[in-house]
């Protein structure tokens, strides 16, 4: 290509102005080629200029080559006739285009046919020579001599389909503003080699194309939930919150629901609700004296409590299940926290699984992560609640929220949390929270002035409503699309 | 969440007062209930049941509205705008009073073998009350919602009303062997036996539920009056002879039940709310209970109870500062009769009946704070002081993470519940062997076991990603559970790291070469004494000769390998794949 390009420039710096089409023919070599080497000297910029022209060629078809290689049909025909002549069917049979050959050579007057001869109809010569006038043709127009040919001839030809027309474009090449001899070839990259031996100076660099993707880089990605997690971990974290070993799926149904006052007979504890585990059925080891407190508080009240006044049985508080919260994590935590002497504050957090045997939709599987966050210190209020919450969720980016009052068996009082959606345009349910009851505080042993303020929330939740999910299942378990995940962005939860 | 149905323009009227439906909706979620829906009758009937069905059905407008699951005073459109009137101060809470008969009181006998079966009876007269096609709709539809609600689908109290003008007392609570039980049940045409009524109802969508609470009993509850009149058979049906219309004058309620606290709460709910409607509006004749030992008991009980409460106290505990004069009135608002003591500083708060739900001066504090409004508490931030920690093990956790999906990995996040299957004989083991933590009510499948591996669930999620450009490298790191009896509920959970390497090729040196970062990671050498190495072992899971403990001080802390051919087609894959599973709580 270089060659071609110098040729080019030689050319031009030459003659002042080339024609590409007459500089293939003069150096003999393919015009596409020179083509190239004009394009890629014009995307150097202002060295040559190019104009281009469009004009018409005479160009023979396969047939006419044919007929310029070995002759007319006609002739072809007058040729293979002997002295003594030939039965005409032989002609036909041994002759190429016989047929048109034939009837050309009969009105040119070169042959003359006895149809009365022996055998059928016989062919002889008319004339003792023929000038091929049509071959001769054909020559001349392939070398592009078309001075000796008439009109009326080019239109046989045409008519005969031994010549067609075809468009030429050529490039007038003269001149540019910047015209030089010395144009290099431009170089993709810049190279080690190039830096070390100091060339990148002197070379030109073919242009970037910026319009194009870059390649992806080769890298694993973390899942869009567990991302969330990270940052509720990290904003508990900024608000000295310690994080709760929330590592045991399995739960008895004495912290999960008894110790959180919890009665016996309550809906959640329904089979239709909270998973039993079947294997390993029972659990034990409880603190009974504590345990025996519990019972009390149940079924006949105290710590100024009327109590639910009904029986409660052990059996029921054995019983095993899948934790249907990180609450019961809560209670052990607050239960270990009443046993040391003195009393001393805690900020706890949990975010891990927990599991409901709900029927599943589209906004709900069996198995969900609950966030949790908890303070426990000495006279706490609930405007101290709203305030850590408003925190919290500012942290979230969600600046407007109110409370509702609510029912839930182990706070008292309880609040729903709701946030003003701007894009909703709406109100929307994010959490709920409440004060732990003293049914539940004081039995552990808890001093009488602690309350512990509490909120929780689901991480799949917001993250549905952030990322714009539908169904929960785009988003946890196998049904995953991996192409969602490779593409999620970075976690800012205060970025809307 | 209970849902209470109320025709809007006729609660309007009761509150003197038009509103908007935003205003409308502010106004229930500063009382602490939700204003779910606004439709009519036609709307909903078109919605279940189709548009057919809905020609000529009501569109008088109809609000939906979520009431807390304790709140059984506002269960029916009657209490709910009772209480809505006396939050707006346009109304003093009623006093239900029992007032004794002129004549002589009503008696029910508990016969000795109801102990065997359900075991309480309860009951009270609404005398001379009047109904209308609405209040009777709502009378029925309030004993449903507690059926279904405080009464535990009737497991714990089942509540009968009969026409009292249509029996004649005393009345008896019996227990019967079925086979002597013989009545007409509610809107039967014939008698039927005890087994009888629980064949014909063994079809009913509704009452099929219940069959199973007395079903397996030796006798089955029944209450008949001095004719031998079948009232009920309690929890199942009520008898047809003594069904209530809308012209029905006189009315027994009878609650039976397992609970004594609770069936007394029904009754009192039933005849608070209704009594409205009597000739002396919220006054109640009272049923004289007597058991077999001799005791008699009055009923409705209708307790009113006192509690003390310290203003200085609850205005801490809610974070605000208001008056004594205020907190009674916020509570006097609430259904809560207060009045502030003398020395000033302490109330007398009044408990109705219908506040079964208030069981501690907590409930009484939350109330003060509904009163005064949530949103109006000025949010302040505790300055509880503690330096924050993270939990170690979530802490590796997140750390590693990072690490191995800047290895190539991409995290899948998978569920902690599968089936025996996943566990099991899809990876070439006996369940009896895994260890693996067992559910008992599963709805489906997928919930059988707790997961004591996480590669199933990797696997699954290259199942429903085969159309992704391999190689697909995969990993997780979340909890197992396995069963450990040293642990007080016999089970604890295990944090597992799993990746895997999915291609056309088996890529056991990518798996390994993964280990071998993880290890760099973790600070522990290449070292068969103090370090780690792997070492040829079998495992059902994995293609023979190619799988290996990972020893980590000569302790197997997990297995990497290729996995076995037909642990790969039981999974509906058709590459190979390389997998490691090690326990990370090792590197603590």
């Amino acid at each position: 290509m270089a060659d071609f390009s110098e040729l080019v420039l030689k050319n031009v710096n030459e003659k002042g102005e080339i024609d590409t089409q007459d500089l293939a023919k003069l150096e003999n070599i393919d015009h596409q080629k020179l083509v190239g080497a004009v394009k890629s000297l014009q995307s150097l910029g202002n060295i040559i200029k190019v104009d281009q022209k469009q004009s018409k060629r005479l160009k023979l078809t396969e047939e006419g080559i044919s007929v310029a290689e070995k002759g007319s049909h006609e002739a072809c025909v007058y040729n293979s006739i002997p002295a003594e002549g030939i039965r005409q069917a032989d002609i036909m049979k041994t002759v190429p285009n016989a047929k048109v050959g034939f009837s050309k050579a009969m009105s040119a007057g070169w042959i003359q046919v006895d149809k009365k001869a022996e055998g059928g109809p016989k062919v002889f010569k008319k004339v003792d020579s023929i000038e091929d006038k049509v071959e001769k043709c054909m020559k001349e127009i392939q070398s592009l001599k078309l001075d000796n040919i008439t009109d009326a001839q080019i239109a046989e030809f045409k008519k005969r389909k031994l010549i067609s027309e075809e468009k030429v474009t050529s490039y007038i090449v003269s001149k540019g503003d910047d015209f030089t001899l010395n144009v290099s070839k431009p170089e993709v990259d810049l190279t080690a080699e190039m830096i070390a031996s100091g060339s990148w100076k002197t070379k030109t660099f073919k242009p970037y194309n910026f319009e194009a993707l870059g390649v992806p880089p080769q890298s694993g990605y973390l899942h869009p939930l567990l991302k969330v997690r990270t940052q509720f971990r990290q904003i508990f974290l900024e608000m000295g919150f310690t994080e709760m070993p929330t590592n045991n799926f399995i739960e008895s149904s004495f912290w999960n629901f008894d110790a959180l006052f919890q009665p016996q007979k309550h809906p959640a504890r329904d089979a239709h609700d909270t998973f039993f585990v079947s294997d390993p059925k029972s659990a034990s080891g409880f603190p009974m004296e504590y345990l025996e407190r519990v019972k009390k508080v149940h079924s006949e009240g105290g710590y100024g409590s009327q109590g639910y006044k009904c029986e409660w049985n052990i059996e029921e508080a054995e019983k095993n299940i899948l934790r249907t919260h990180t609450t019961a994590v809560s209670a052990r935590m607050l239960y270990k926290l009443a046993q040391q002497k003195p009393f001393k504050p805690a900020k706890y957090f949990a975010i891990d699984r927990v599991f409901r045997n709900e029927t599943l939709d589209s906004t709900h599987l069996a198995e969900f992560h609950q966030i949790e966050g908890l303070v426990a210190d000495r006279n706490l209020t609930l405007g101290d609640l709203m305030g850590t919450i408003n925190e919290f969720f500012q942290k979230l980016g969600m600046t407007k929220l109110r409370f509702k009052p609510a029912y839930n068996p182990y706070t008292e009082p309880s609040m729903e949390i709701f946030s003003y959606h701007e894009g909703l345009q709406k109100w929307v349910e994010i959490g709920n929270s409440g004060v732990f009851r003293p049914e539940m505080l004081l039995p552990m042993g808890l001093p009488e002035d602690v309350s512990v303020i509490a909120w929780g929330l689901s991480t799949e939740r917001p993250t549905m409503i952030k990322y714009k999910y539908n169904n929960i299942r785009d988003l946890v378990g196998p049904k995953v699309d991996l192409q969602m995940v490779y593409d999620n962005p970075i976690c800012r939860l205060d970025k809307h | 969440m209970p849902t209470v149905g109320v025709k809007r323009d006729e609660l309007f009227e009761l509150l003197g007062k038009k509103y908007t439906d935003e205003e409308f909706d502010q106004l229930c979620f500063d009382f602490g209930v939700e204003l779910d829906e606004i439709t009519s009758e036609k709307e909903q009937i078109e919605r279940e049941q189709g548009k057919e069905k809905a020609v000529g059905a009501s569109d008088v407008v109809e609000y939906k509205i979520d009431v807390p699951a304790n709140r059984y005073d506002i269960l029916c459109v009657e209490g709910f705008s009772r209480g809505l009137l006396v939050f707006l101060e346009k109304l003093k809470a009623p006093r239900y009073k029992v007032v004794e008969p002129s004549g002589k009181k009503h008696q029910m006998t508990v016969l000795p073998s109801t102990e065997q079966v359900r075991p309480y009876v309860v009951a009270a007269i609404l005398r001379d009350i009047t109904f209308t096609q609405d209040r009777y709709k709502s009378f029925i539809d309030l004993q449903d919602k507690l059926h279904q609600n405080l009464c535990r689908r009737r497991t714990l109290v089942a509540i009968g009303t009969h026409d009292l003008d249509s029996i004649k007392g005393p009345f008896v609570y019996d227990a019967k062997s079925p086979a002597d039980i013989k009545f007409r049940p509610l809107n039967q045409d014939k008698e039927y036996t005890g087994q009888g009524i629980m064949e014909l109802y063994s079809k009913d969508n509704h009452i099929k539920h219940f069959l199973p609470i007395i079903e397996n009993k030796p006798v089955y509850p029944v209450i008949y009056d001095s004719n031998n009149i079948i009232l009920s058979m309690p929890p199942i049906i009520n008898g047809d002879h003594t069904k209530i219309s809308v012209n029905t004058k006189s009315v027994i309620v009878e609650c039976t039940g397992t609970d004594l606290h609770k069936t007394e709460l029904t009754l009192d709910t039933v005849v608070c709310m209704f009594s409205q409607y009597c000739l002396k509006p919220f006054t109640v004749e009272p049923v004289e209970v007597i058991y077999p030992d001799g005791t008699k008991f009055n009923y409705p009980k209708l307790p009113y109870r006192f509690e003390e409460v310290n203003v200085e106290r609850i205005n801490k505990q809610v974070g605000i500062n208001i008056s004594a004069e205020d907190m009674a009135r916020y509570l006097t608002k609430m259904c809560l009769q207060s009045e502030v003591l003398k020395d000033g500083k302490n109330l007398r708060v009044e408990i109705p009946p219908t506040r079964s739900d208030i069981l501690h001066t907590c409930d009484i504090m939350e109330d003060v704070a509904i009163g005064y409004g949530f949103n109006n508490i000025i949010k302040t931030i505790p300055d509880t002081n503690c330096i924050a920690n993270q939990f170690p093990l979530n802490k590796l956790t997140d750390l590693l993470r990072q690490e191995i999906a800047g290895a190539g990995f991409t995290e899948a996040l998978t569920f902690a519940l599968c089936s025996r299957d996943d566990i099991a004989s899809k990876l070439g083991k006996k369940i009896e062997d895994t260890g693996a933590v067992h559910i008992a009510n599963p709805k489906t499948l997928e919930f059988q076991v707790a997961r004591t591996t996480l590669l199933p669930g990797v696997l699954k999620t290259v199942y429903n990603n085969q159309n992704m450009p391999l190689p697909l490298k995969l990993f997780e790191i979340s909890d197992v559970v396995y069963q450990d009896p040293a642990k007080d509920v016999g089970a604890r959970n295990e944090r597992r790291l799993c990746a895997i390497h999915y291609n056309k090729s088996s890529g056991f040196e990518v798996i390994h070469g993964l280990l071998d970062r993880v290890m760099k990671l973790l600070e522990i050498p290449y070292d068969k004494k103090d370090g780690y190495y792997i070492k040829a072992c079998d495992d059902s899971t994995y293609f023979p000769g190619r799988c290996a403990d990972i020893m980590v001080r000569n302790e197997s802390v997990g297995k990497l390998g290729t996995l076995h051919p037909d642990v790969i087609t039981k999974f509906d894959l058709n590459q190979p794949c390389s997998a490691l599973e090690i326990n990370i709580e090792h590197f603590l």
